[in-house]
């Protein structure tokens, strides 16, 4: 089942975290998450902030955090157009940890400059961050 | 004529000069090195994203999404991208320069009738244009310091929201695109409403996608996205062309140096050998005069 790999790239707007074949991509779609393997059908999909999950073709799998984005799929080459990832063993604990601090304060002031949806994303973030780094 | 200690003097300022131009020459082909590296990383999200764009908008009709449909382009907003320092020969110069003629022919008593708002990112375009009296909507001074995708998030975040409460109709963003180091180009582009009839892509063959959730949903999703990529690039790119004219512009400057120096030293010589030529006919008259006497 998982023996034909394809084509896989991981972009962000800052760098291309991810370009070789791959055997497997599990990601987090907005309905829900997915798996695709080699010829799955022409698919476009936007992404939720979530993990992207990627078995290369000797069995070993990278695992990134990502803050959203979209996955297209088109003759056997997977583009993942990611806001960003991060590779599950280089997140920052202390950093996701205060970013997840900062954005609670956030939502808690009564500030009406604050934009509360951005904080409670950058909360969902920090949080996401934390749970697959926590888990490696 | 200059003495010869005021000659001595400019060599030595010239020299001092030169030495802060080769310096300064120096830290912008580092820093050009890693602009450039930028430049060259956004690109492959670039091209994936005009990719999806073009397949989707073609799919969908302008008024599924506030951002695509244009209206009468009674209020201009153009965002302005300049650099945080000078000495980068006419690189500021030059873009404010084509910005005004731009704005002259295709929008023309735009800003005599106060249609126009500016967005200015960069010290050196904010400097100008509010010394002008022009409308500054918003103003970004220190971006490239430490370049970051949020700081693209943000611009874009100000200038869609003006876009949707109506208080602009046309948003265009102008800045120097990065050629080589020696070339920068300025470039007009269209930011808003996004321009639907992207060049009709080679491959004429359209997949059919199975969409998750609804193209709609994918569309109002993609093109914010698009937007603060738009500004993100416009960043990388005027970063890394004012590099590349400072290094050019302190070429220059260190080869002009080099020249001064020359040319003062031998101002130098001449009035160094007009000197003992002096002296030594003294001497000699000196000489003359006392065997003279004796």
């Amino acid at each position: 089942m998982f023996d034909k790999p394809f084509q896989l790239q991981i972009v962000t707007p800052a760098r291309v975290a991810y370009k070789d074949t791959a055997v497997s991509i599990s990601a987090p779609g907005v309905r829900g998450g997915f798996q695709v393997l080699y010829n799955h059908a022409p698919f476009l999909s936007a992404l939720e902030i979530g993990e992207l999950k990627v078995m290369k073709k000797d069995g070993s799998e990278i695992r990134f955090a990502t803050g959203g984005g979209f996955l297209e799929v088109k003759d056997n080459a997977v583009v993942v157009l990611a806001d960003s990832v991060e590779n599950a063993s280089d997140i920052d604990v202390e950093r996701a940890r205060d970013a997840k601090e900062r954005a609670a304060g956030r939502m808690q002031s009564k500030d009406a400059s604050v934009d509360v949806e951005r904080a409670r994303l950058a909360m969902l973030r920090a949080l996401n961050r934390l749970k697959i780094a926590g888990r490696s | 004529m200059a003495t010869l200690r005021e000659v001595r003097n400019r060599i030595t300022g010239v020299k001092k000069t030169q030495k802060i131009t080769k310096a300064m020459k120096m830290v912008a082909a580092a820093k050009l090195r890693r602009a450039q590296s930028g430049v060259i990383a956004a690109r492959p999200y670039a091209a994936t994203m005009k990719n999806l764009l073009s397949q989707l908008v073609r799919s969908v009709d302008t008024s599924v999404n506030p951002l695509l449909a244009a209206r009468d382009a009674r209020s201009i907003a153009v965002i302005v991208v300049t650099s945080d320092r000078g000495l980068c020969g006419g690189f500021n110069a030059n873009l404010i320069r084509t910005t005004l003629q731009h704005l002259g022919e295709k929008y023309p008593g735009v800003q005599e009738e106060g249609r126009l708002k500016l967005f200015c990112v960069g010290k050196k375009g904010c400097d100008f244009f509010s010394k002008r009296q022009y409308t500054i909507a918003g103003k970004y001074v220190d971006v490239y310091s430490d370049l970051v995708f949020t700081q693209a998030q943000a611009i874009s975040r100000e200038v869609v929201d003006g876009f949707l409460k109506g208080e602009i109709d046309v948003v265009e963003i102008v800045y120097n695109e990065f050629q080589s180091v020696a070339r920068q180009n300025v470039v007009f582009e269209r930011f808003l409403p996004i321009q639907t009839e992207i060049e009709a892509v080679e491959d004429a063959k359209t997949v059919d996608y199975l969409y998750e959730p609804s193209t709609v949903e994918i569309v109002d999703a993609l093109l914010p996205r698009h937007l603060n990529f738009h500004i993100w690039k416009a960043l990388l790119e005027s970063n890394a062309a004012e590099q590349g004219a400072r290094m050019a512009a302190m070429e220059n400057a260190t080869e002009n140096a080099n020249e001064m120096i020359s040319h003062l030293q031998l101002v130098y010589n001449k009035a160094r050998q007009a000197a003992i030529t002096k002296e030594l006919l003294e001497l000699v008259g000196g000489a003359e005069a006392l065997k003279k006497a004796g």
